[in-house]
């Protein structure tokens, strides 16, 4: 850094000055210009002046060259942006942990402001004894931290009709995968006390945010009492505001609108309340006008995150990696395989780590690319032996209008300029 | 049964008021129904003052703002009209739903009374009763919602995950593949 031939009569304080003055001071020198890249036969600017102190960001954003890495609505599919979604942009991510600011939203109400101070928990109905729980109270409890998947029950459902959306982010982007921290829902309920509610078998909680919408909805107390936890840290730190702070309810495999935010009561029924999230909404239309009710388990499924309409090849033939997210409500992921040519023939991807009951699996395919167009797809099997099916042998069950729970495999279709479009293929 | 854990004394028990406050829950048989009573009349004036601008005067629903009143028999339709009368299969539903969450931005603003009131200007909106009915607590099971017998609990274990079991790796349908839908908006 001291080296004179390269300050070459500038100023130690100018060369401090950085940018500007150091590269003049390098033409001015008459270097002879080196054979190669500029970016490393030339001084750049970070290689010499000096970046941001650690006091000028104590909360960073991401580096504004990845600004196209947000969260994206898409305005037509709801009558307004307060009961609306947004889309995790997962063509970009990999790994398995979506950062908490683009990991997607849902709400009825809008996304409220809930301080700690002012929080309360009930749990009242079929209890020895009804509680109110301050959020003081909840931090005393033992805790966990676990990793699970939450996925939206309306991910991919404007695709049951045909490929509409052009992106992973907007036709599989309603899910997020974090690491929680909290309480078993179990902890809560036996500090509450079960003795009042007799034999457990065929008993229900119902459970209901702070939020306008309340987002009320019926869980049967063997689901509540196996994996339910509340949740008040997600990746570390505490929940986002639009994510449920300062606590939420984690279901882990079951659709993401039981996963109640600013969640306020927990009540323990003999009968479940049958509210308007799981009567008018979360229930799931056959062909024949009849509808599923309480399809609360969220099934295997997988995409290929890249290449992907919104993450064209741009590097030509040779070495590429296809990249994807597969996950369960069911289990864990135990192989996802990768077709090339639409689902004629299949091969065996390979996980970044073995599969997590509930949460998000990543997998890499490394091909040799040859140019040639491909229609790319992926399937993925969980531990209890279940095949991701297709989007013809769905509707072959359940008609076009289930809304909900489309799970079928997802078709990119490569060009030889690598551009990738959403299609559905014979 | 599994053992119960040693309870930590944390939290404190709830008082009846507080309880009664949040626990709003109104079943389908009826039960947890509040007092009260409200006819198809009142509520229309209600509908109109505080329902309408989204809703719709006959409930028929506003641009994209759901419609609550129509739809009969098209749930088997190619395009499904849902609504409280085609499709929801509780009225106690209807009620907890308008009490807790209704209007959109100015929630549990409306009287019980006004709840009962405006809920039997939606079941006349849906032809499903007369024009001098009084919805309370004493005629509300005398209402039948016609898609009551509509659902089915999932059956997925049985319609699906048996059939969905089959990881074929070459040979798995007859070529060439062909596109048949394209994306509908590129983006």
């Amino acid at each position: 850094m001291s080296d004179s031939s390269t300050k070459s009569g500038t100023s130690r304080r100018a060369f401090l000055k950085g940018a500007a003055a150091t590269g003049a001071a390098i033409g001015a020198a008459g270097t002879a210009r080196a054979e190669g890249d500029p970016l490393i036969t030339e001084v750049q600017d970070w290689a010499t002046g000096l970046g941001d102190g650690v006091d000028a960001t104590p909360y960073g954003l991401p580096i504004e060259f990845e600004n196209d890495v947000i969260r994206r609505n898409v305005e037509w599919l709801t009558a307004d942006t307060i009961s609306s979604i947004n889309f995790t942009p997962i063509h970009a991510l990999d790994g398995t942990i979506t950062p908490q600011g683009c990991a997607f939203e849902r709400h009825h109400s809008g996304a409220i402001s809930l301080r700690k101070e002012d929080y309360r928990l009930m749990i009242n109905g079929m209890v020895d004894t009804p509680l109110v729980f301050t959020y003081a109270d909840l931090e005393r409890f033992p805790r966990v931290a676990r990793t699970f998947f939450l996925e939206c029950a309306a991910n991919t459902g404007m695709e049951w009709a045909g490929a509409q959306l052009n992106g992973a982010q907007y036709t599989h982007g309603m899910i997020h995968n974090m690491e929680y921290t909290g309480v078993t829902l179990r902890t809560l309920l036996e500090e509450a006390g079960l003795g009042a509610a007799g034999d457990l078998a065929g008993k229900w909680i119902y459970v209901e945010g702070a939020d306008a919408s309340s987002n009320g909805r019926s869980i049967p107390i063997e689901k509540a009492l196996d994996d339910c936890m509340i949740a008040f840290k997600a990746n570390g730190e505490a929940l986002r505001m639009e994510h449920g702070y300062p606590v939420r309810l984690v279901v882990p495999g079951w659709e993401g609108n039981m996963w109640v935010k600013w969640l306020r009561r927990i009540e323990v029924l003999d009968k479940p309340v049958e509210s308007r999230e799981e009567t008018s909404k979360y229930t799931d239309t056959l062909a024949d006008g009849t509808s599923r009710k309480w399809t609360w388990a969220m099934d295997a499924k997988s995409i290929i995150t890249s290449p992907s309409p919104q993450k064209p090849i741009t590097h030509g033939k040779g070495p590429l990696v296809i990249t994807g997210l597969a996950w369960s409500g069911n289990g864990a992921i135990t192989a996802v395989d990768v077709s090339l040519d639409g689902g004629l023939t299949w091969q065996e991807a390979r996980l970044a780590e073995p599969g997590k009951p509930m949460a998000l699996s990543r997998f890499y395919l490394e091909i040799d690319w040859d140019g040639s167009e491909m229609f790319l797809q992926s399937r993925a099997m969980d531990d209890t032996g279940y095949v991701q099916p297709t989007k013809t042998q769905l509707r072959e069950v359940r008609g076009l209008n289930s809304i909900y729970h489309n799970n079928g495999i997802q078709t990119w279709h490569v060009n030889a300029n690598g551009e990738a479009n959403n299609v559905e293929v014979s | 049964a599994p053992a119960m854990a040693e309870k930590l004394g944390l939290g404190r028990a709830a008082t009846a008021d507080e309880v009664a406050a949040w626990d709003l829950d109104v079943f389908p048989d009826g039960s947890n129904l509040p007092e009260g009573s409200g006819d198809v009349l009142t509520g229309e004036t209600l509908f109109s003052e505080n329902c309408a601008s989204c809703h719709g005067e006959f409930a028929e629903g506003v641009g994209n703002w759901p419609k609550l009143a129509g739809g009969e028999d098209t749930l088997a339709d190619e395009d499904p009209l849902k609504t409280v009368g085609s499709y929801w299969p509780y009225l106690s539903t209807t009620f907890d739903y308008v009490r807790r969450s209704m209007p959109f931005g100015s929630a549990q603003t409306l009287s019980d009374d006004d709840v009962y009131a405006i809920v039997a200007y939606i079941l006349y909106s849906n032809y499903l009763v007369e024009d001098d009915f009084t919805l309370s607590k004493e005629t509300f099971t005398d209402v039948t919602m016609p898609n009551a017998d509509g659902f089915i609990v999932d059956d997925r274990p049985e319609t699906e995950y048996g059939k969905f079991t089959e990881r074929c790796m070459s040979d798995c349908k007859s070529g060439p593949v062909e596109i048949t839908r394209n994306v509908v908006f590129k983006g």
